[in-house]
């Protein structure tokens, strides 16, 4: 038999404390969520849904809820079809400027988001988006892009071109054949970056701080706010419901990615 | 195919090009030109001091995240499949939690009626409450659990490339375990200890979330530099200044450090 040697031991102690570190901040407000406790008391005293009922029954939550969900939903609609595209013409071209595109699509990534933000918020102050739908769009389909236009780039690493070139020798155009013979084939990526920018948008809060107001204000804008002052157990049925949403969402994601290989 | 990719790069250019161009136009004009926004950040304290907390925040972070981090990537790569898959799971899951919700976790655990201060003192260990929050150290705990994702990504995906045949042939050829680890191994997996290090250290010089929830006011990082002359004092001129100088530091990091690794290594993950 193996032995185990002690490094060994130390390497499988120091693993499982830090992903301890990773996973138990995420778990603790479960629990904090289900608590009949005003204050924060760990164990709970005793079981309730009445942070639940509280979220559920705040107008001003649910309208913020329905904020986040339509323009997450709206961002995903739009970025995922420009991602697409972007990220196929840079993978087809042999143009050197692709290369240049490529990176300005990825600056999103690069630019600390704090500074994105107040810019955004000056730029929509002279024409007027501040605290508007659109302009929470449009600035999560510039936050979403990269996302899908990475994970369509991973999909299409894997594709032969020559069978779009086959099928276009056959007759059909090239928008014919890139719907009929590439897409379906990087299907699973295109979904899986369509998910991403979708939790991108459902989590973007700092150009949210910035730009909505009003009865424009997502969800995490008014947690925010409301974590300034106070701690309200509310936000912990929030953010188990939040965090709940995006784990389903990941493991589809990555479901579909594995299935593509 | 320039036509396919024009959508993508208006919505680029119109929203983050512009907006940082006009940041960059308004930190030098104001009725006129000016460099009196970039003189006080030089001369005066409160912003010479905010940059230097924050390169240290940012320096400490970094340091904390490869020590903890390093271990779970090697981990995570030497251990079969099945493992490493859970491994790799417990990493991605909480990164993409909401920054949001994290936040608020850690100041569940570590304010003064805290999990953490709770199960303390139930034990006994202490009688007063500990300040774990609201000050530097819950800063640096929540923003270094926030950025280990970004560490261990690019750390598991450098690692995964060293064959294992150099580490066999390593100790066949009589090398200790400790000594292959640090002659062959460790010097391999540096391309990826500068990719995870690089964008931990750059994603935290403009982190903002942690630093406003859990700084307690008194870890006054740039970002909130920026904010704060944006929101409180309208000082736009100076905000722009503060957002230029933060930018052109992240631009000479990344500028660095593509001398020696692929940027695409860097970005490549999330």
């Amino acid at each position: 038999m193996r032995t185990i040697s002690p490094a060994r031991i130390v390497l499988i102690a120091a693993t499982a404390l830090v992903l301890i570190y990773l996973i138990l901040p995420v778990l603790i407000i479960v629990p904090i969520s289900f608590s009949s406790a005003r204050f924060l008391t760990f164990p709970p005293p005793s079981l309730s849904l009445r942070w639940y009922q509280q979220y559920f029954s705040n107008p001003a939550w649910m309208q913020a809820t329905q904020v986040t969900l339509i323009v997450a939903a709206f961002t995903v609609v739009i970025a995922t079809p420009l991602g697409v595209a972007a990220a196929y013409a840079i993978s087809q071209s042999k143009l050197r400027v692709m290369r240049v595109i490529h990176m300005a699509l990825l600056l999103p990534l690069v630019v600390p988001i704090i500074i994105t933000a107040v810019g955004i918020f000056f730029i929509y102050a002279r024409v007027g988006l501040v605290a508007t739908l659109p302009g929470l769009v449009l600035a999560n389909v510039m936050l979403g892009l990269p996302y899908v236009v990475i994970s369509v780039l991973a999909g299409l690493q894997s594709f032969d071109p020559a069978q779009e070139m086959v099928a276009r020798s056959l007759g059909m155009n090239r928008l014919r054949s890139f719907f009929a013979v590439t897409l379906p084939q990087i299907k699973s990526s295109v979904v899986a970056g369509a998910i991403f920018a979708f939790i991108s948008a459902m989590d973007e809060t700092i150009i949210a701080l910035f730009i909505s107001g009003g009865q424009y204000q997502p969800l995490t804008k008014r947690m925010f706010t409301a974590l300034r002052d106070e701690i309200d157990p509310t936000i912990a049925a929030i953010s188990t419901l939040m965090t709940a949403a995006s784990f389903m969402l990941v493991l589809l994601a990555s479901a579909r990615q594995r299935k593509s290989g | 195919m320039l036509a396919l990719v024009s959508p993508a790069l208006l919505v680029i250019l119109l929203l983050i090009v512009l907006p940082v161009g006009w940041l960059a136009w308004q930190s030098i004009y104001h009725d006129g030109f000016t460099l009196e926004h970039y003189r006080r950040i030089l001369s005066e304290d409160i912003y010479w001091r905010s940059f230097a907390l924050t390169f240290e925040i940012s320096l400490l972070v970094t340091v904390l995240a490869l020590v903890l981090g390093y271990p779970v990537a090697y981990a995570a790569n030497a251990v079969s499949k099945a493992w490493s898959v859970v491994i790799l799971a417990l990493v991605v899951l909480p990164f993409w939690t909401s920054v949001l919700v994290r936040a608020y976790a850690w100041l569940a655990l570590l304010q003064r009626t805290g999990v953490i201060n709770q199960f303390l003192r139930y034990l006994d260990v202490i009688g007063e409450p500990l300040a774990l929050v609201h000050n530097t150290f819950g800063t640096v705990v929540a923003t270094v659990h926030i950025l280990l994702p970004f560490m261990v990504l690019p750390l598991y995906a450098t690692m995964q490339k060293i064959p294992n045949d150099l580490m066999q042939a390593g100790a066949s050829l009589g090398g200790s375990p400790a000594f292959t680890f640090f002659r062959v191994f460790l010097p391999l997996s540096l391309p990826g200890v500068l990719a995870g290090s690089t964008m931990v250290f750059v994603l935290c010089l403009g982190f903002y979330i942690t630093p406003e929830l859990l700084g307690g006011g008194r870890t006054v990082m740039v970002s909130m530099l920026v904010s704060r002359n944006v929101e409180l004092y309208n000082q736009f001129g100076a905000a722009s200044a503060v957002a230029v100088v933060l930018l052109l530091s992240v631009l000479l990091i990344f500028f660095v450090v593509s001398r020696f690794i692929s940027l695409d290594r860097v970005l490549g993950q999330k």
